[in-house]
């Protein structure tokens, strides 16, 4: 990251998401001043949306959360933000350093940040109720921790609703030796969504509909089409009664669409087209950050091959890939070399075909790359409502990638359950149905070799969560002790989240002993991917990589599925663990982890 | 449409099967759950609620507001119902009624405490008031309401009037999609009564139907105007009271109206 300031400014000067412009820049500068980076001629242009991350790493921040009238899109929106801007501005910071990061409180209600990811004491994670009392309006809070770890994360709001309309951005940590993956260009990338409906009334929609903002859904119109796919009128419609049987939709891929959302790239509208700069031969970095709310974004530069080296903050064993999904919450960098003195897109489609976010790398200001079709949006099958490999006509590339995983299992998790036969087990057992959940998955099926509904067999290389594989084998060589198996569950009809058939006003706790080294088993026993974030601790991932599992803070279980990852509860405390689809947290996929 | 009154036994078979599957676990005892209930719950700092999973919500929908086309007076309609509350409890309005020729008939407002029991049923009960031009009635209402297989919205609720009467009412709808939009509805209702109350057109047994097949499209998901057929009736003894009355005893309208919700 180190390259002159010259080629870092005047990188776009097009319009972006932005209210109060130089003031809210202002609202936002790191407390010394010589840590900004110098910004010539760049206007009202700040770092969060140019994407370009300060020059330098500084210790102490100041930023200001306040309203700001914002429009996107012809979309506009009173939103809380940090510093006027959305997305607020790139926080840069150094391994080992302690930090302290006054946050300011100018809305007329409670607001809170929460580092995302972030390994910090309780009382500094952010979650009111949980590590503090919020932060009342008027008032400042300083957050003060010690940073024990590098790569890319995020922060965000974790009051009410203030997320979902706006209040977050993206934080970097330099590591305290010498990185790895440092490349002559370094961008965030902060994929989101943008829109002008309030969230309250998205979730009050959706508890009237469930399939509200869905017009993807499987028509008398689309029946031809699907006769041809699966062969005959008959196949077509025996599968269109199965679903219906359930009360269910094959089509119900993302709860909120592009019906109402726009996607955007470091807070530019898809036609906005934010771009990066690079001289042909560089080797730029892309730091991916999904901060939107509700949609899982499937992200590809048409031409370039992608080398993902970083996933949630932690180095990798590089992986060359076409394409990658992100779930929300997640985040990858990756690199790219484009050797070619031409445009090349940035295509991020959300995962139900409904829209995409884009911007372009281009050698010079104003170009523009040819975007890709979008692919057709994906349709649940027996497999998402974990009916395991009773699919019918699975292709044979599926059913050998599932015989793979089988011998995976015998030299990674199994084993471990060999060695502690008397591990202690919290099984919930089948999850209930009732008025809060639809559904149990019969035969789950471990899905960590699949990158995911509408991705597989697409003709590209696509990142799945079985290539993940940490740089240096974990800290905590223990094995587990106990595990715990939550599922996780739902009724869409009703618009009702949860893990074991109850949401989480119905359910206690989950207690760690402080030091317990835990395995989490995860079952989803919806038709819905889930993006699970544990606060405060890491989940090293169970995917067959041994001693190498990758370090995640938040993992997606994938509908019919079952992982685990492990767990130490090495910091004290009342930490939240939930599902980051923000409806979904909200409407109960919620838990309390308490480690004491 | 012959084969609705049945739909009551599947229906609460349905709700037999649901209840066996969910005590049967019971039996196993080795099974718990991390996060199981405790008797003394959490106490969070500032008594913040992390979630918003026990919050309420209102909403009301006009399944039909129509005007039902014939040579000799349009008949206006109306069928609506709003709720209010959580997950679990909810109180319930429901209302309808014809205008006809300026008098209003087939008022049938009630006003239900809705409890939710499976994942797609609920239990309703609470009175009902026959209240138009005609007379009065009062009844205790009792019923089930939700989604059967094949995603067929269901109600069936039984009445007892305040004069020892009882009486029945079934009611379903299925929506066909033929686009993302454009919504093809069938939709029925059939009224049963213990005895005849000619003075409300009731008549023992199969009294009446009010049936329609309604072609919508949804400019917004909130408001979709719509073009139908409906066909309203009597049957049976009630037929036999209208037809002695040498009033309507039955007519299929071309119908225009708007299916609007908050």
């Amino acid at each position: 990251m180190t390259f002159p300031s010259h080629i870092r400014g005047g990188l776009t000067r097009r319009r972006f998401v932005t209210g109060t412009g130089a003031g809210g820049l202002l609202a936002a500068l790191p407390h010394t001043s010589h840590a900004f980076p110098s910004r010539p001629s760049s206007g009202a242009s700040s770092g969060a949306s140019s994407g370009i991350i300060p020059s330098h790493p500084s210790d102490r921040w100041d930023l200001k959360v306040g309203h700001t009238r914002i429009s996107l899109d012809g979309k506009t929106m009173h939103a809380p933000t940090v510093g006027g801007t959305v997305p607020g501005p790139i926080l840069r910071f150094r391994q080992g350093d302690t930090v302290n990061i006054n946050v300011t409180n100018t809305l007329d209600e409670p607001t809170s940040i929460h580092w995302h990811g972030i390994r910090t004491p309780a009382n500094m994670d952010g979650v009111p109720g949980l590590s503090f009392g919020g932060i009342a309006p008027g008032e400042t809070f300083t957050y003060r921790f010690r940073l024990h770890q590098s790569g890319t994360y995020w922060y965000h709001s974790h009051s009410g609703m203030q997320e979902a309309m706006g209040l977050y951005g993206a934080l970097v940590i330099d590591p305290s030796r010498p990185d790895p993956n440092a490349c002559d260009r370094d961008y965030v990338i902060f994929l989101s969504e943008w829109t002008d409906v309030m969230p309250d009334d998205i979730v009050s929609n959706l508890k009237m509909q469930d399939d509200y903002y869905v017009f993807r859904q499987r028509t008398a119109a689309s029946f031809p089409k699907e006769a041809r796919e699966a062969g005959s009128a008959g196949a077509a419609l025996a599968n269109r009664l199965t679903w219906s049987r359930m009360r269910m939709a094959a089509t119900d891929i993302a709860d909120v669409s592009g019906a109402i959302y726009t996607y955007t790239l470091n807070g530019h509208a898809p036609d906005m087209n934010w771009s990066g700069l690079f001289r042909p031969g560089e080797r730029v970095r892309l730091r991916f950050i999904n901060g939107s709310s509700m949609t899982f974004f499937d992200v590809r530069i048409p031409g370039l091959e992608m080398l993902v080296v970083q996933a949630d903050g932690n180095d990798i064993e590089p992986v060359p890939i076409d394409e990658f999904r992100i779930g929300v919450a997640e985040t990858y960098d990756v690199i790219v070399q484009p050797k070619d003195e031409r445009a090349y897109a940035i295509f991020a489609q959300s995962e139900d075909r409904t829209g995409y976010a884009r911007g372009t790398l281009a050698p010079r200001e104003g170009m523009i790359a040819p975007l890709p079709p979008m692919d057709p949006r994906p349709v649940r099958t027996m497999v998402d409502m974990g009916m395991g490999n009773m699919k019918p006509g699975k292709s044979m590339k599926g059913t050998k990638m599932n015989g793979d995983m089988a011998g995976m299992d015998m030299h990674g998790m199994d084993m471990s359950h060999m060695a502690m036969p008397r591990m202690e087990v919290d099984d919930p057992g089948p999850p209930p149905l009732n008025v809060e959940n639809q559904m149990r998955a019969m035969m789950p099926i471990d899905r960590t070799g699949s990158p995911g509904d509408g991705l597989e067999n697409n003709g590209r290389r696509v990142l799945n969560y079985k290539q993940l594989r940490a740089t240096r084998p974990g800290a905590d060589p223990r094995p587990p002790t106990r595990e715990i198996i939550l599922h996780l569950t739902g009724n869409m009809e009703r618009y009702i989240w949860g893990m074991n058939g109850r949401k989480f006003s119905e359910s206690g706790p989950i207690r760690l002993k402080l030091g317990e080294r835990v395995r989490i088993t995860l079952i989803n026993d919806t038709m819905m991917e889930h993006p699970i974030h544990l606060h405060g601790l890491w989940s090293e991932l169970e995917n067959g990589q041994g001693d190498y599992r990758p370090y995640k803070h938040t993992v997606i279980s994938q509908p019919g599925s079952k992982l685990s990852y492990l767990v130490t509860a090495d910091t004290p405390g009342m930490w939240a663990y939930h599902c980051h689809l923000l409806y979904h947290m909200h409407l109960g996929m919620f838990r309390t982890v308490i480690v004491a | 449409m012959k084969h609705a009154p049945s739909l009551a036994l599947p229906a609460l078979a349905i709700l037999s099967v649901l209840a066996l599957s969910g005590t049967a676990r019971a039996d196993q005892l080795t099974y718990h759950a991390a996060d199981a209930p405790e008797a003394t719950p959490v106490v969070y700092i500032g008594n913040f609620k992390p979630t918003m999973d026990q919050g309420t919500w209102l909403h009301g929908i006009f399944n039909e507001l129509e005007g039902r086309y014939a040579p000799g007076g349009t008949d206006f309609r109306w069928d609506g119902e709003a709720w209010f509350g959580g997950d679990y409890n909810k109180i319930w309005l429901k209302s309808e009624g014809t205008l006809e020729k300026g008098r209003l008939s087939d008022g049938d407002h009630e006003l239900l405490y809705t409890r939710s029991i499976s994942s797609y049923w609920n239990l309703q009960g609470g009175v009902r008031m026959d209240l138009d031009d005609g007379p009065t009635r009062t009844w205790g209402a009792f019923g089930i309401q939700g989604l059967a297989l094949y995603e067929f919205e269901f109600e069936a609720t039984a009445y007892v009037s305040d004069r020892g009467r009882f009486a029945t009412r079934v009611e379903g709808s299925y929506d066909f999609l033929l686009t993302n939009r454009l919504i093809l509805q069938p939709q029925a209702e059939f009224n049963f009564y213990t005895k005849s109350d000619a003075a409300r057109q009731a008549g023992a047994g199969l009294s009446d139907v009010d049936a329609g097949l309604r072609l919508r499209y949804e400019l917004w998901r909130k408001f979709a105007p719509y073009v139908a057929v409906t066909y309203s009736g009597y049957l049976t003894q009630a037929r036999r009271i209208a037809r002695d009355r040498h009033d309507d005893t039955g007519s299929v309208r071309f119908s225009l109206g708007v299916r609007s919700w908050f």
